[in-house]
């Protein structure tokens, strides 16, 4: 049973077809990678699953119940969670603080109960605050530490693709889909995001949907790999059997020309 | 923090990948760099000084205050400075968390009085407890705020400003002209003070002067309501709104709802302005639509602004610094002292970086002295001009005034001087240099000859200077900690 399944999901803006008859699953405990060219659609689909776009045609059902429609934070609450590929951190915040903010979807105070600061409100506090240390203490002592109490725009960039992803597993998803998660780092960095990747689904036991342009990364991770072109998708398969797919060369490189001129 | 500070931790099994292995981060603490000697020890200390303490230190001077000054005008004085604190951190709420634009915030300020003044006067005979009044006060401005907050589902930045400026409008039109509800221009009179009943009243006034009892409700109520937002600040709605302050979209991916978020920001800072209006409405028992309009708009503003937006203590000191400095610069003698130290000290600042600036600034000085002696050899009423108050030795000698100025003099200077200081800003160079002699002379001329005489337009005239010189020195505000990341 899949936990993901997009049935024919089309999207438009205007006259152009960004996701055009999208049908695609992700099943439980699978990780499986999204890649394509610049412009095809790879971030709108993430943006559809999350619900951020609606789709004009289709349905995406995540555990047995269409999603569509939902506003974000409902389908966050359900347990999709992502990250971003240009980073949106809440810089002003905090290390500690954005890992507890994304709490919001499974903690319960209200303002008037955070204001006298109930028992019930504390304990959830330390819970939470407890959760952040856990979700941090995942990449080691780099978010720890003096850092935990730093705003988030002092880290550096690479600090600030793990702090994405802590935040996002703070919600306490069943599916993560993570959005370019290596770009822009180093090769060492680019290496630790691969083995981190297949420990976040091993230890952490999230589904984890990834749209990554680094083909060691995709090589390194995938159970299996999804080529999407224009919005349609081209491929499917294991890496080598995608790596190697014509439609997918084709994508990438352009037509290979048979006459010279 | 130690309890945070996993010493010995490891990420990672025997087989597992070297997540973390960081030694850089481990020795951090020795490449800090502390502030050495006593200075930094003392540094350390204040640091250490829990937010509790200096609240109770502050509220704590504030209270013994009117013992030592028992003049009425000061009293209203400091009275009006703690409404200006509970504004702020109202206003705090929207815009400094919540990071929505709202410009229709003292409406809610308004209503507050306004809601106060029907229910507890005799314009429709209602005499209300007190503590009834406040409670239904409070709700009704949440519900404005609620209301008001609908729109920001859909617009931001700009256009919800535009959209809460014209709520204000919105406010000002019907109070102005709703006669039979809210008295029109003329207001609504002889509002109850608080009290438990008709009987028993807390006097506004005794013998005349101002009854200091309000001064400490008012702190009262601004402990109970600095605590309390501190306390949400630090809790699950406090951080989803500075999550929506900074990032709207991320906020709502990572389960946020934004929207309902928004509206409780607005209505928690109406509900704080609201409040705040009961105060004001029993103390100074009347209410007029004009009380409740762009000027207070703007003082709010730049309390919070100058304090540091996002900061609650530093909004309360902005409201410290600002509400009294407005009093001062009534008179002008002492808005003469202002002017000049705010020009001094902005001249002192740009020195920093370029010390040609000092050169300036000495020149200045001799180029007004020439000038003064330039004139009075011409002709004696060209500096005959009276001057009072602080300073005016030094200015009788260096500023021309004229003792009967020609009516062309004044606005010419005035626009004279915008001029000449945009086309300052233009240049460069030695050029700039040579011209900024003669601006800040004629800019020292005006401030004399048209400023003075009005003292209304004048008072804000410094302020803005004085806010501008703080926003080049600390952008943030004075406690501020807000950056914007330029990517």
């Amino acid at each position: 049973m899949s936990l993901l399944a997009l049935q024919d999901v089309s999207l438009s803006f205007g006259g152009l077809k960004v996701v055009d008859g999208l049908d695609l699953h992700v099943d439980e405990g699978e990780i499986v990678s999204v890649i394509g060219p610049n412009g095809a659609g790879k971030t709108t689909l993430f943006n559809l699953i999350t619900g951020i776009y609606e789709p004009d045609g289709g349905d995406i059902v995540f555990d047995d119940k269409s999603i569509v429609g939902l506003e974000p934070h409902q389908i966050s609450r359900r347990g999709i969670s992502r990250t971003f590929q240009t980073l949106r951190l809440f810089l002003n915040m905090s290390v500690k603080e954005n890992v507890m903010a994304a709490c919001y979807g499974h903690t319960k105070a209200g303002i008037f109960r955070s204001m006298v600061r109930t028992p019930g409100m504390r304990r959830e506090e330390r819970q939470i605050e407890d959760l952040a240390r856990t979700r941090l203490e995942f990449f080691g002592q780099r978010l720890m530490g003096y850092r935990w109490d730093q705003p988030a725009y002092s880290l550096s960039y690479a600090n600030r693709r793990r702090l994405e992803i802590a935040r996002a597993t703070a919600t306490n998803p069943r599916l993560l889909l993570l959005d370019e998660p290596a770009a822009g780092m180093n090769p060492a960095e680019t290496h630790e995001i691969t083995e981190l990747i297949g420990k976040l689904r091993d230890d952490g036991g999230y589904t984890i949907l990834v749209i990554e342009h680094d083909m060691h990364v995709v090589e390194g991770i995938s159970d299996r790999v999804v080529a999407l072109d224009h919005g349609v998708k081209i491929a499917e398969g294991s890496f080598e059997q995608v790596a190697t797919d014509e439609k997918v060369v084709e994508a990438y490189l352009g037509l290979k020309t048979t006459a010279t001129k | 923090m130690s309890d945070s500070t996993p010493h010995g931790f490891h990420s990672t099994g025997a087989e597992g990948p070297a997540v973390g292995q960081d030694e850089w981060v481990a020795r951090h603490a020795e490449r800090r760099i502390m502030q050495g000697g006593p200075l930094g020890k003392v540094e350390d200390r204040v640091r250490a000084v829990p937010w509790w303490a200096w609240l109770i230190l502050f509220v704590g001077l504030f209270c013994l205050f009117p013992l030592v000054e028992t003049g009425g005008y000061v009293r209203e004085v400091a009275f009006n400075t703690v409404l200006y604190m509970l504004l702020a951190l109202g206003l705090n709420i929207v815009v400094g968390w919540g990071g929505l634009l709202d410009l229709g915030y003292v409406a809610f300020y308004g209503i507050g009085a306004y809601v106060y003044a029907l229910l507890d006067s005799p314009h429709y005979h209602h005499h209300f407890p007190t503590i009834v009044s406040i409670v239904i006060v409070v709700i009704v401005g949440a519900l404005a705020g609620f209301l008001l907050g609908l729109p920001s589902w859909r617009l931001t930045g700009d256009y919800l400003a535009i959209v809460t400026l014209f709520f204000l409008q919105l406010f000002q039109t019907v109070t102005t002209n709703w006669q039979h509800v809210t008295g029109g221009p003329f207001g609504i009179l002889n509002v109850d003070p608080f009290g438990l009943d008709k009987h028993h009243q807390l006097a506004t006034q005794h013998n005349g002067v101002f009854a200091v009892s309000y001064l400490y409700v008012a702190l009262g109520i601004f402990v109970l309501v600095y605590v309390a937002l501190r306390m949400v600040n630090n809790s699950r709605t406090g951080r989803a709104w500075r999550s929506l302050r900074e990032d709207p979209l991320a906020a709502e991916a990572m389960g946020m709802p934004v929207n309902w978020l928004k509206l409780l920001s607005f209505a928690s800072g109406a509900a704080v302005a609201a409040l705040t209006g009961s105060l004001y409405a029993a103390l100074y028992g009347n209410v007029f639509p004009l009380t409740f309009y762009f000027v207070t708009l703007i003082t709010i503003y730049t309390m919070v602004i100058l304090g540091g937006s996002g900061n609650q203590a530093g909004v309360v000191l902005g409201a410290l610094i600002v509400s009294p400095l407005l009093e001062v610069l009534r008179d002008s003698g002492k808005s003469r002292i202002m002017f000049f130290v705010a020009l001094v000290a902005g001249l002192a600042l740009f020195s920093r970086r370029s010390p040609r600036i000092a050169i300036v600034a000495a020149a200045t000085l001799v180029f007004g002295f020439v000038v003064h002696a330039i004139c009075s050899a011409i002709n004696g009423s060209w500096v005959a001009g009276e001057h009072h108050g602080g300073f005016a030795g030094f200015v009788d000698h260096w500023v021309v005034a004229p003792d009967q100025m020609a009516r062309w003099i004044a606005p010419a200077s005035y626009v004279g001087v915008i001029c000449i200081a945009l086309v300052v800003a233009l240049l460069s160079g030695w050029k700039r240099l040579a011209l900024l002699v003669p601006t800040l002379y004629l800019a020292a001329f005006v401030w004399e000859n048209v400023m003075l005489s009005k003292p209304e337009p004048a008072r804000y005239i410094v302020l803005g200077v004085i806010l501008i010189v703080l926003m080049i020195l600390r952008p943030n505000g004075l406690l501020g900690e807000r950056r914007v990341e330029i990517v």
